[in-house]
């Protein structure tokens, strides 16, 4: 097995060596015809542009959702936002990931007409945040109710309405809870985000499908593309363990060792 | 001195001798005929939905243009290697394995619609090409487009890891007509790409487009326009370092091309109704099929542009 990394070099249109392979990636030069290493790096910023998005959807809509559920069954009104919110996760949940892409490609747009027009990434990325969203939102919902009751009481007492003692007690800790959980998600969607391919977004996947088919080196392009999924996906993660350590409150963590912290 | 000189010599010559032994050994075998001989059964490469040359037609059953003319070489293997019965194990490949399992032996034999192309002939063999391919464009009949000058700003589909793919980035920079290109992931989905409306237009391989045609809900709503874009040779794919398999192949082949079966094969998968559905492809032989059949040979893709 004799292995070239020299095919990033080659140009996608003739297979000759271009004259600029590193530079031009860092902007510093322009090749006349674009290299593999090129098409590479664009791919990564379709997979990077197609997570990042798909990820906001999730949260914001994965967060609004976790909590919708976990209202009490006081009124009529609240009863209808939990049993939409349950909907939401529930349908969101049971369907492959795959097939939720398809039919938001090819179902959806032809019955709501105008989303022909969006391009593919669009809806890809809708798609696959309202996939993560649904398990955002049960994560989000063990997080609030795994907070002892007193709080919402306490909250009460102090003369807050529901808007005020979620917005103020109950989610600032229940997020900080499911912080390890959402930074699996948020990996998850990184990696997720290679079913784009079956909907012509020109991202990393379909990159190594098409670069091995031309090139016959299977093995060189796909240990490129592996190495830049795991860095995406590690990066996310770093990011997330900082912002865990940063919003961390002392002494709420169950594995303090400060006895005077306890509570 | 001169004891250690014939001892240096003697080696030698021992060396030399074994060597051509072991070399006489290697071309006299053939792994693949070894294997089937052994096994009594041989894998066949098929694709799934390449219609007409290779494609399932349900419950696990593949036939073809390409099949067929596999069952024919595989009868030819086995009456030569005196074999009572020969097991056919039927393997689907995709344009994205098809290559890693004819290396590593999954695959003995590949009949599907594989371009014989200097690059894959640095990892695999081709028999001799029994069918040229010539790459056209689809569209919707009334969609008034009728060269590929005329795609300018459109969108065009084709299929992810197929060489159609380079072939219309080649085109774009030679001729400075830029395209909006999407990509579907297999023969099917590009064309519900072109059914849909998301493409204005679909750039393969002639037989796959009236193949897929001709599968539609409306045939009559499509229609294959436009100059040839690329001429390709399709060829059976066996293992590279097998010469004496390929000799076996291709002397079958020209059995067959002998004894005038191959108009008859190409009216049977072509022009008339073929399964599952008894649907007609419509595609005439062209003069570059013909000649390919009169003068067989391997020669790659980048021979055939050479004009």
């Amino acid at each position: 097995m004799n292995m070239d990394f020299g095919v990033f070099c080659k140009s996608t249109l003739d297979g000759e060596p271009v004259q600029h392979c590193i530079s031009s990636i860092f902007g510093i030069a322009q090749n006349a015809d674009p290299s593999y290493l090129d098409w590479l790096m664009q791919a990564w910023f379709w997979t990077i542009a197609v997570a990042c998005l798909s990820l906001m959807i999730a949260l914001v809509i994965g967060a609004v959702m976790g909590t919708l559920r976990t209202l009490p069954n006081s009124s009529l009104s609240s009863r209808l936002l939990v049993w939409g919110a349950t909907a939401w996760v529930e349908l969101f949940r049971n369907i492959p990931i795959l097939v939720q892409v398809f039919v938001w490609y090819h179902v959806i747009p032809s019955f709501i007409l105008p989303l022909k027009e969006l391009p593919s990434y669009l809806l890809v990325s809708i798609a696959l945040g309202f996939f993560t969203s649904a398990r955002i939102a049960e994560q989000v919902r063990a997080g609030i109710q795994s907070l002892p009751s007193g709080q919402m009481a306490a909250a009460t007492a102090l003369g807050m309405n529901r808007i005020q003692s979620y917005r103020y007690v109950i989610l600032p800790m229940a997020l900080r809870i499911v912080i390890p959980p959402l930074t699996s998600e948020s990996m998850n969607v990184v990696k997720n985000s290679s079913v784009a391919f079956a909907v012509s977004v020109p991202e990393l996947t379909l990159f190594a499908m098409q670069a091995q088919e031309e090139t016959s080196r299977g093995i060189e392009i796909y240990l490129a593309v592996t190495l830049l999924y795991a860095l995406s996906a590690f990066s996310v993660n770093r990011l997330l363990t900082w912002i865990e350590r940063r919003t961390r409150i002392p002494g709420f963590v169950g594995t303090s060792t400060d006895p005077s912290l306890a509570h | 001195m001169k004891a250690s000189s014939f001892l240096v010599s003697g080696i030698r010559t021992a060396l030399v001798v074994s060597t051509l032994v072991c070399v006489q050994g290697a071309i006299a075998s053939s792994a693949t005929l070894d294997k089937i001989k052994a096994t009594g059964a041989v894998t066949m490469g098929v694709r799934e939905s390449s219609i007409p040359m290779s494609y399932t037609t349900g419950d696990s059953r593949f036939d073809g243009f390409h099949v067929e003319v596999c069952r024919m070489i595989l009868n030819d293997i086995k009456a030569k290697l005196g074999l009572s019965t020969l097991r056919i194990n039927y393997q689907p490949v995709t344009a994205q394995n098809r290559i890693p399992l004819v290396q590593n032996g999954t695959v003995d034999i590949e009949c599907g619609t594989t371009t014989n192309n200097t690059a894959r002939q640095r990892d695999v063999s081709f028999a001799n090409t029994l069918y040229v391919e010539e790459v056209r464009i689809a569209v919707k009949a009334n969609s008034g487009i009728n060269s590929i000058s005329q795609l300018a700003g459109k969108k065009v589909a084709t299929t992810t890891g197929t060489t159609s793919v380079q072939l219309l980035r080649k085109h774009e920079k030679a001729t400075g007509v830029n395209f909006d290109e999407v990509f579907g992931k297999d023969h099917a989905d590009s064309f519900l790409l072109l059914e849909s409306g998301r493409a204005d237009a679909f750039v393969m391989d002639g037989s796959i487009l009236a193949g897929n045609i001709a599968n539609s809900r409306n045939p009559k709503d499509f229609k294959i326009v436009g100059e040839v874009l690329s001429v390709e040779p399709i060829a059976i794919m066996i293992r590279k370092d097998d010469p004496q398999f390929k000799a076996d192949v291709n002397a079958a082949i020209a059995k067959i091309v002998a004894n005038g079966s191959m108009p008859k094969l190409w009216d049977k998968w072509f022009l008339k109704p073929i399964p599952p559905k008894n649907s007609i492809v419509g595609l005439e032989l062209s003069a570059a099929t013909k000649n390919a059949w009169a003068n067989l040979s391997d020669k790659p893709a980048e021979d055939y542009q050479k004009k």
